[in-house]
């Protein structure tokens, strides 16, 4: 028996109440802010997704101070260096867990009983994080950025989005890298968190309640 | 009336539950990121090694930057014969069979590579000096045959040509007024004046440096720097850093296709290497549906060292 609030009932034309209402019902506080997990969560690998997150944060952290004083800064300035070898850093710390992350679901085959959406949307990080990445690389404003650029161009033209994606322009490149891709990263983040949530974690592999992967839940 | 949020708490019917702070392992994690960063930065730095200018490289390689400065005004560089986006040469864009993605958006980001490389900047640098004046004028009054032969003859003189003092110098022959106009260059390059005239749109704000990379790029200077940092393709480039650093490892899978034939000397090789990439992502994706790939967790056992708690019935 469930301890959840009670769902208020639908006001016909309310979209407020309609969304908060389709919230309620999927996401209640206790579910998305846990106190208490199965307890086979005590492993871990369930550190690894945590620790991207972290990572994360500390990507993100160090790119706002980076972003604030400006693109030269960090290549005229001590300080300004160590930042960026922070952010430099970061980035490879937040690889390193998101592919354990991965390798991590996929030998628990995270996706079962209705997970497939959140493993896709946990792909779609990695994919979107990889681009994201790249146009920092080529943001750089220094000879690595030069060379990426140079050779990445190719890439880009052969499969027609260098017209919209042009990696020679800094100006471009570094609106995404700052703006557009963070945005998109940490909201598909947050998708995917508040997917796992929605759902908990899955059972152990030949658990005896687990259901067939691609069974979906009974609709109210 | 049953909600999904009651569907995981029907999941869980039976499950022994343990306390868990979701918040204090976030912040651990964030304590501990933040820290192992902190020594990483502290310890190794990172990667910053200067850009290339257009100034360093004709002070570096002057006989490769003129060589290079006259493959543009020839039409025969890599730019000038790219194709899409930058201009309409036949047959070469990448293709695969009829497919041609390169020509969807035509030729978005014109560049003659002529006028914009050389003749352009040239007469932007021609004010007050006369001997370049006449020479921009004697070329461009040149029928293309004439411009052509004087570029042939030139390009095949600076196949052995030497620097002296900052100077290209090359065997003497009818090169007409190329050898002025690649000497003017040279030296508004040398100064940094071409780095400024190459970005020069009559718009104040300049960021977008698509010309003096394309520039950079189809000279041999910057290749061998990269060469030298190994950064080529052949070398697994795309995924290194200069240095020592760890560069963007998590593109093996994109740039092992370059280390192997036949896309090694494929000329279609980005846009199948693209294409095989994004199916590999569709395919991990869709994992969860594909048979076989799906069950391999259940035949590699690593699912019992993450849940030997569990396995061991040990609640």
């Amino acid at each position: 028996m469930s301890d959840l609030p009670q769902v208020p009932e639908a006001e016909p034309g309310n979209w407020t109440l309609s969304i908060r209402r389709f919230i309620e019902r999927r996401i209640p506080l206790a579910h998305l802010l846990p106190s208490r997990q199965p307890y086979w969560v005590g492993s871990w690998v369930y550190v690894f997704g945590a620790v991207a997150i972290a990572a994360l944060v500390m990507v993100i952290a160090t790119g706002v101070v980076l972003v604030f004083f400006g693109p030269q800064w960090w290549h005229v300035s001590d300080a300004g260096h160590f930042v960026n070898a922070m952010h430099f850093w970061s980035v490879q710390v937040f690889f390193v867990f998101m592919v354990l992350h991965l390798w991590g679901q996929y030998f628990a085959a995270g996706w079962r009983d209705g997970r497939a959406p959140t493993w896709a949307v946990g792909v779609v990080i990695f994919a979107v994080s990889v681009v994201a990445t790249f146009t920092g690389y080529i943001a750089q404003q220094n000879f690595d950025a030069q060379w990426i650029a140079i050779n990445a161009k190719d890439a880009m033209n052969a499969v027609g989005v260098g017209a919209f994606f042009n990696v020679l322009n800094f100006g471009q490149m570094y609106g995404l890298h700052v703006m557009f891709f963070p945005i998109l990263v940490v909201t598909l983040v947050a998708v995917h968190v508040v997917l796992v949530r929605v759902k908990g974690v899955v059972k152990p592999l030949e658990a005896p309640e687990a259901e067939p992967p691609t069974e979906q839940e009974p609709q109210p | 009336m049953t909600s999904p949020a009651d569907a995981q708490d029907r999941y869980y019917a039976g499950v022994p539950m343990v306390p868990f702070d979701l918040v204090k392992e976030l912040v651990v994690a964030l304590v501990g990121v933040g820290l192992l960063v902190v020594i990483l930065a502290a310890a190794f730095s990172a990667p910053d090694v200067p850009a290339v200018t257009i100034a360093s490289w004709a002070h570096a390689d002057p006989v490769d930057f003129v060589t290079t400065a006259t493959a543009e005004l020839q039409g025969t560089s890599g730019t000038a014969q790219y194709g899409p986006p930058y201009n309409t040469t036949p047959d070469a864009a990448q293709a695969v069979g009829p497919i041609v993605p390169q020509e969807w958006a035509g030729v978005s980001t014109p560049i003659d590579t002529a006028q914009d490389f050389v003749l352009h900047p040239l007469a932007l640098a021609a004010t007050g000096n006369a001997s370049l004046t006449a020479a921009l004028s004697v070329y461009n009054s040149a029928g293309v045959t004439q411009q052509q032969a004087w570029l042939d003859a030139y390009t095949t003189a600076l196949g052995s040509a030497t620097a002296d003092n900052g100077a290209v110098v090359v065997a003497s022959g009818d090169y007409g007024p190329v050898p002025v106009l690649m000497a003017n260059l040279l030296g508004v390059a040398r100064t940094g004046g071409l780095d400024a005239l190459l970005l020069q749109n009559g718009r104040f704000y300049q960021t977008d440096l698509t010309l003096p990379l394309l520039f950079l790029g189809d000279g041999n200077y910057l290749a061998t720097l990269a060469a030298d940092q190994h950064l080529s393709g052949d070398q697994w480039g795309v995924m290194n850093e200069t240095g020592n650093y760890p560069g963007q490892t998590w593109l093996w899978l994109y740039s092992i296709w370059y280390q192997v034939p036949p896309f090694n000397s494929a000329p279609n090789a980005d846009l199948v290497i693209v294409g095989i990439v994004i199916t590999l992502t569709v395919l991990l994706a869709l994992v969860p549906f594909i048979p076989v790939l799906r069950d391999i967790p259940r035949w590699i056992p690593v699912h019992r060292l993450i849940w030997r708690k569990y396995y061991r019935g040990d609640p």
